[in-house]
């Protein structure tokens, strides 16, 4: 039995899938959710095998709710938009169906997850997708709570093992990506690399001081003090330019 | 007349009938040529770049031939060791002056002519042009806000075929309508508002079907502004954004509440809906489509203050104000 949840915001929508379910005797529908957040408690709760997701949803579209799930089940989008396939396959989803979609198209899609998983191509979801969900924002967890950061609340990223932490006015929160990928997806956003384990909000810089040879220190406008490294410092002055 | 007046001048000068009357015509007639010949080369030919030299050195080869050759017919007609040719030799300056005179100012002003007749063309063509981008971009505008609706509008109706036929056939025929008054108002520029509600209601029951018990809506308007006039399709994309706007930037039922009002600057309308203020992007934040219904104002009206924004009270509120030319 592959045990399946339903993640989206239409009812209708959830119930064609539903529907289509019914016809099979392989599958065993365990929950429906309205929104993302629904989906990332439900998912915890029942471990599912395999998902149909929604990504245009209340809050947090689909893409950022995978990414707050530690292992996300695999994954079946379902969207009236083909602007979102690339992304999709990106972070390795079984299939793309767009909407509307009929019932030859569904039983492949379904079709297609069963063949991975006795090919055993282990159908792990690439969480870490080369881009962002969404472009102006991060998602993050807190607690139990969820939390969404607008790109330009962020004070500054440090790096922390496996994680990055996000410090912006409300406290900090850790994301478990690279540092890399904030590099380049906040390039466009007036934030520099300025060190190995700093990335900083250049509109906050009230001061670059000299520290030692061939090392600086720049002073956000929230009294934070951060390094900033030879190779930083030659980034920033390009950014900045001086 | 020219011919006239040489004649005169001549003949007072004393020189006798027969000589007189062959060298008014035929300086004239060279004249006349010579000034067509200009004239000509202007229409097809506008120099723009350093065009008075252009004119000067025309008009003094062209002042130059004429009297070469107004010398040459004359030395044709009269028999050799006439008098009156030494007469026409001591008064080539003056000869060669008042042609120049008269080819430049015929060439100055038919540059003058043609060049403004030109310029008038260059007009009525590039208004035609900027009409033509402004049609094509607003039926861009237009059809920007169509296809999604329509892809998950036709996901329900085939949700609703297998639980509920009757149902599905209901919301075929609404999105049947609404089709329809779209592509109907294309070509229509300006509808009143009663009609423009009616097909937004349209657009609201589909999308009520689609989101069930999350979406509401609430229309209030005043008798007094049910005749005014609007733009056709300009209130549903404003309604659109505010549902998607609401839709999904909160969790729960979400109230979509649109006012009309009139006073003297014309049809006001405000469109409402929910937001969350912590989330929102303060200085981005003004929703999705927002941008191409300004610009569809801007191009209809020519004005930038029509459509603003603001938030109150985790309220997202987008006020519309359409003029009304009396």
């Amino acid at each position: 039995m592959i045990r399946i949840i339903i993640i989206d915001d239409e009812p209708l929508a959830r119930s064609i899938v539903k529907e289509y379910l019914q016809h099979r005797n392989d599958v065993e529908l365990i929950a429906e959710c309205n929104d993302g957040f629904e989906g990332i408690k439900s998912i915890q709760q029942w471990q599912p095998d395999l998902i149909f997701l929604d990504i245009q949803m209340p809050k947090i579209n689909g893409f950022e709710m995978l990414e707050l799930i530690e292992e996300p089940p695999a994954v079946i989008f379902t969207t009236a938009f083909d602007e979102y396939a690339i992304k999709a396959f990106e972070i390795n989803a079984i299939d793309y169906l767009l909407k509307p979609f009929d019932k030859t198209r569904f039983d492949k899609a379904i079709d297609k997850y069963i063949q991975q998983k006795i090919s055993q191509i282990s159908p792990v979801l690439e969480t870490a997708a080369q881009s962002p969900a969404q472009q102006n924002r991060v998602v993050v967890k807190d607690g139990n709570k969820i939390k969404i950061i607008p790109v330009s609340q962020i004070h500054y990223l440090e790096a922390a093992d496996d994680y990055v932490k996000i410090v912006t006015a409300d406290g900090s929160f850790l994301k478990k990506r690279t540092m890399n990928f904030f590099e380049q997806s906040l390039a466009a956003y007036h934030f520099v690399r300025t060190h190995r384990s700093f990335i900083i909000n250049t509109q906050l810089i009230t001061r670059i001081d000299v520290h030692e040879k061939d090392s600086h220190l720049v002073l956000l406008n929230t009294g934070a003090k951060l390094p900033v490294s030879k190779a930083g410092y030659s980034k920033l002055k390009e950014v900045l330019g001086i | 007349m020219w011919m006239g007046l040489q004649f005169i001048i001549l003949r007072q000068l004393n020189i006798d009938q027969a000589h007189a009357a062959a060298d008014s015509i035929a300086s004239n007639t060279l004249l006349a040529i010579s000034c067509f010949f200009m004239s000509n080369n202007m229409k097809y030919y506008l120099p723009r770049q350093e065009k008075y030299w252009y004119i000067l050195i025309m008009s003094l080869a062209a002042s130059l031939i004429w009297l070469l050759c107004l010398q040459g017919i004359l030395w044709l007609i009269f028999a050799e060791g006439d008098l009156y040719l030494q007469y026409l030799k001591d008064t080539w300056g003056i000869r060669f002056g008042a042609g120049f005179l008269l080819i430049s100012s015929m060439s100055m002003f038919s540059l003058l002519w043609y060049s403004q007749q030109e310029t008038r063309e260059k007009d009525i063509r590039k208004t035609e042009s900027e009409r033509l981008a402004k049609e094509a971009e607003l039926y861009k505008l237009r059809q920007q806000l169509q296809p999604h609706f329509l892809f998950n509008s036709l996901n329900s109706i085939s949700a609703l075929t297998g639980s509920n036929p009757e149902k599905a056939r209901h919301m075929i025929h609404q999105l049947s309508d609404f089709l329809r008054g779209t592509i109907k108002r294309d070509e229509q520029q300006w509808n009143t508002l009663e009609e423009e509600l009616e097909y937004l209601q349209l657009y609201l029951d589909i999308e009520k079907v689609r989101f069930g018990y999350r979406l509401q809506t609430k229309i209030i308007f005043a008798e007094n502004t049910l005749q005014l006039k609007l733009p056709a399709l300009l209130l549903q994309p404003v309604v659109e954004n505010a549902i998607k706007f609401g839709l999904y930037d909160t969790i729960g039922e979400v109230l979509i509440k649109l006012v009309a009002t009139s006073d003297h600057d014309g049809l006001t309308i405000t469109v409402e809906n929910p937001y969350d203020p912590e989330t929102l992007q303060p200085p981005k934040g003004t929703g999705f489509g927002l941008e191409s219904i300004a610009r569809r104002l801007f191009l209809l009206f020519a004005r930038q203050d029509l459509l603003s924004v603001k938030k109150e009270n985790k309220k997202f509120i987008t006020t519309i104000l359409i003029p009304q030319s009396a």
